[in-house]
């Protein structure tokens, strides 16, 4: 086996490119994490388990259980109806699909806010039946479901257009009816993308701060996600309460860096996911986490 | 007792009853299915687009310009476009050295960096937000202080756009094929010239896509700014925090009318890296 | 085309790649639907029944394998569809196994097998649940010319234990041959000749299915066999034509003779390696050629046929 030789263009872009990288990324990281324990563990704990605390981390984690699912049931949905039918206007699901991703979360917010707000187009329709959408809990659920909306359908969809049918027409063959088919041959083989592209999706939805933001009006104790309580703490000068909450959803995302490298269905993957044929915009599942 | 056989004869289709599961699934794929992921689309993506371009231009086209042409929106704008297009191009050259050392070179601890950066991927923008607040910020060990700076804003940018730089060029370049580069070589080509006529020709695509996708999120990003920047009307306030600020103080078809110019440059910019991805015929998902 | 298959017999779709043969096969299945038409099977009318309820089995040339399930549970699934008791088909899937000579492999993943087991796994998968016919698509058209070879034989002999009506595609005459006891041969889009292999053989009735079953080569303004051809010295047979040899090319067993006729035109004759010794050719020679006296396989060349001596 050649070993390379180490020459200094060679080790001196190495230096470059993983100080950047530690600047940038490793090292900012690490020190919230320090600030975080700075003053002891007990003063960590002590300031996620206030009751705004709890009630934030309670709130993310009820969001996240409603947003994801739906997100992921209309993923696979969309996801099969593109790669197995063909029809006119296909490729303006498929754009429609990724709009999420070219919009601002501040734009989504204020988006949702026109039209579920009080002054909003649906906004009579809602109060008349006693439905509050925005400043509640389910405008909140709306605005991460909306801004996660593109990753189960750009994860499954080429997965099902690479397995082909011919598994499915041989189940077919043998008896199988379409529930069938789904439950015991579809699902089995989308496995791999489908949980890549739920543990984008519930990375997002824990992460969202914009849109929420401006949908939640943030009242404390009631419409605060964990990152607004992140937010407000910093604002209310509590520093260990933010680093608190920063750790906690530090972890998780490290936790799913962990499940993304396991749950990868290619070896190099590549970000340019494949698309069905005319479409005329293109994404990368850009960040979990835009704010 | 089996007999096959064919005939082109006229078909009558025949009756069959359908089983419930039958049924049902058909409902599904048949007509529901689309419907209801129709519905769905309407209710959280069309609609709320809708009602903002439809807000923008409320008062008609003189009063969507006015809200875009005020000094404080102009501002706003110019900056977010500025430090976008700033961070593209940094990240551009930062994302190639990585992705390059990543692919050609070789040293432990390469899977370790390679997931080091997703980690802006996977982590919430306030959270980086606050890490860069953190260390570079006023109480930073660094004796740094960027923040209320443009400085910061950029720095804020480039964490969260830098895994678009590195991803979309990483692939193309484990792809290249090191033959042509050994003939280059071979035909008399320095270091420099085969990087110059041979590389760089083949992931040039792929860092304009990469540049494009990080300029695209980098106009619409807030959280991870919204600290650092301290939000400084005219000298660090982005156009995303001046949306925010004017939905919060209920000027709505103004924040709606600055959101329709942000909505507009989006839109063109993926349009084009499709229009470029299918061009050159960048590389598929695995 | 109307198209009748006898019960229990092997029957090959042959032609050309691209004829037709595969999808009029998946229009049997009932994966495709046909603009017009009708199948039958039984005498019952299927044309507009979903293939999951037409009570046929079907191989794919890729074997389409369900990649997450064992060999064991591919070969249940029909089974399990259906909800049988486990103990019933864990019996019947033995059974099969040991069928498809596959036991040992039983809990592997299709991954693990080689693709001439994995369509044996296909091929169990099918019978398992018992089809009226079985529809085998260029069953062994992914797999190397030894494989086939040996899986050609064991087709065989699984038909004549198992003796469910077959209907196989298939563009390799040599295959069709050994394994059918009657072919169709199918040329864009038209049935050209049904009947049995030997039969068809020797009686083609037309350029198409002489040219497409064996070798030929055209005399006397027909296309016949190059082995039903005979060569003397002297002009001795009744039809001889007098030609040159051209080219003497011994291959192996057989003797392939290339003669140029004197008002031009070329013919070639195969000999086996007895006759050729016997007659000593040699370019150059003057020989008269003339068919044997129990050749059938003629067919007269159409006029301005485009085709070139084969």
């Amino acid at each position: 086996m050649k070993k390379r030789r180490a020459n200094w263009p060679r080790l001196s872009l190495r230096a470059g490119a993983l100080g950047y990288l530690a600047l940038l990324i490793v090292v900012p990281v690490g020190s919230v994490f320090y600030r975080a324990f700075q003053h002891g563990a007990t003063a960590a704990w002590d300031a996620i388990t206030t009751t705004d605390g709890l009630h934030a981390l309670v709130l993310t984690l009820v969001v996240a259980g409603i947003a994801v699912p739906l997100d992921t049931v209309f993923g696979v949905g969309v996801a099969l109806i593109l790669a197995r039918h063909r029809f006119p206007g296909a490729w303006l699901l498929d754009a429609l699909v990724d709009i999420p991703l070219a919009l601002s979360p501040v734009v989504v917010g204020l988006a949702l806010v026109l039209v579920y707000g009080h002054t909003g187009w649906f906004g009579n329709w809602l109060a008349a039946r006693g439905i509050t959408v925005i400043f509640s809990v389910p405008g909140i659920v709306m605005a991460s479901a909306v801004v996660a909306l593109p990753y189960v359908v750009r994860e499954v969809l080429p997965v099902l257009q690479e397995i082909g049918t011919e598994q499915e027409q041989a189940a077919r063959t043998l008896g199988a009816g379409r529930v069938a088919v789904f439950r015991r041959i579809t699902l089995p083989s989308i496995q791999r993308g489908l949980a890549y592209g739920m543990t984008l999706t519930t990375a997002r939805v824990l992460g969202e701060f914009g849109a929420v933001a401006i949908v939640s009006g943030a009242i404390l104790g009631r419409t605060q996600t964990l990152t607004l309580f992140i937010s407000s703490s910093i604002e209310n000068l509590d520093p260990v309460g933010a680093y608190t909450g920063s750790v906690i959803l530090a972890l998780i995302a490290l936790a799913v860096l962990g499940l993304l490298a396991l749950t990868s269905p290619g070896e190099r993957r590549s970000r340019w996911p494949s698309r069905s044929p005319g479409s005329p915009s293109a994404s990368a599942p850009l960040s979990p986490s835009t704010a | 007792m089996t007999e096959l056989a064919l005939r082109t004869t006229p078909r009558r289709t025949p009756h069959r009853r359908r089983t419930p599961g039958e049924r049902a699934s058909a409902l599904v794929t048949g007509g529901w299915g689309p419907t209801l992921a129709v519905t769905y689309l309407s209710l959280l993506v069309i609609l709320p687009v809708a009602a903002v371009v439809t807000n923008a231009f409320s008062g008609g086209w003189h009063a969507f310009w006015l809200a875009v042409t005020q000094p404080q929106a102009l501002a706003a704008l110019k900056l977010t476009l500025v430090c976008s297009v700033l961070v593209a191009v940094v990240n551009s050259v930062a994302g190639l050295a990585i992705a390059w050392v990543l692919v050609r070179d070789d040293f432990a601890g390469q899977r370790l960096v390679s997931a080091i950066i997703d980690l802006p991927f996977a982590l919430p923008t306030i959270v980086a937000g606050l890490t860069l607040l953190t260390l570079y910020g006023p109480n930073g060990p660094f004796r740094v202080n960027v923040a209320g700076t443009r400085i910061g804003i950029v720095l804020a940018l480039a964490f969260v756009t830098l895994p678009f730089c590195v991803r979309t060029v990483q692939p193309v370049l484990a792809e290249l094929d090191k033959e042509t580069e050994e003939a280059a070589a071979s035909l008399g080509a320095s270091h420099a010239g085969v990087l110059r006529r041979i590389v760089l020709p083949s992931i040039a695509p792929a860092m304009l896509a990469g540049a494009g996708l990080a300029f695209a999120r980098a106009i619409g990003e807030f959280g991870s700014v919204v600290l650092i920047s301290s939000n400084l009307p005219f000298k660090t306030e982005v156009a995303s925090s001046y949306i925010y600020n004017l939905s919060q103080s209920n000027d709505l078809p103004g924040a709606s009318a600055v959101s329709v110019v942000l909505i507009a440059l989006a839109l063109v910019l993926l349009l084009g890296i499709g229009a470029l991805r299918r061009q050159f015929n960048v590389t598929e998902a695995a | 085309m109307t198209l009748e298959v006898p019960e229990r017999s092997l029957t090959a779709l042959l032609g050309p790649s691209g004829g037709g043969k595969s999808t009029l096969l998946r229009v049997i299945a009932g994966l495709e639907t046909p603009d017009t038409g009708t199948v039958e099977i039984d005498g019952e009318d299927l044309t507009g029944v979903p293939v999951r309820k037409r009570g046929i089995g079907f191989c794919f040339q890729h074997y389409a394998p369900f990649r997450h399930l064992t060999v064991r549970r591919n070969v249940a699934f029909g089974l399990e569809v259906r909800r049988l008791g486990k103990a019933e088909v864990r019996a019947k899937v033995d059974e099969l196994l040991d069928l498809v000579k596959l036991t040992a492999f039983a809990d592997r993943y299709p991954s693990q097998l080689s693709g001439g087991q994995r369509q044996r796994m296909a091929l169990a998968r099918a019978l398992a649940i018992e089809p009226r016919v079985l529809l085998l698509d260029e069953p062994f058209g992914a797999l190397d010319a030894q494989v086939r070879k040996q899986l050609r034989g064991w087709l065989r002999d699984l038909h004549s234990k198992i003796n469910v009506t077959t209907v196989l595609v298939t563009h390799d005459q040599e295959e069709a041959m050994e394994v059918a006891d009657r072919l169709a041969i199918i040329n864009d889009g038209r049935l050209e000749q049904v009947g049995a292999p030997a039969h068809i053989y020797d009686h083609p009735a037309n350029e198409f299915v002489l040219q497409f079953l064996g070798p030929a080569t055209e005399l006397d303004g027909a296309w016949v066999r190059p082995h039903d051809l005979v060569l003397h010295r002297g002009p001795e047979a009744p039809g001889g034509r007098r030609a040159t040899v051209e080219r003497v090319t011994h291959l192996g067993f057989e003797v392939r003779v290339d003669l140029r006729l004197p008002a031009g035109g070329d013919v070639w004759v195969q000999l086996h390696r007895g006759s050729a010794a016997e007659l000593h050719l040699a370019p150059g020679d003057q020989v008269w050629v003339s068919p044997s006296g129990t050749a059938t396989a003629r067919v007269p060349v159409p006029p301005a046929s485009p085709l070139a001596v084969g």
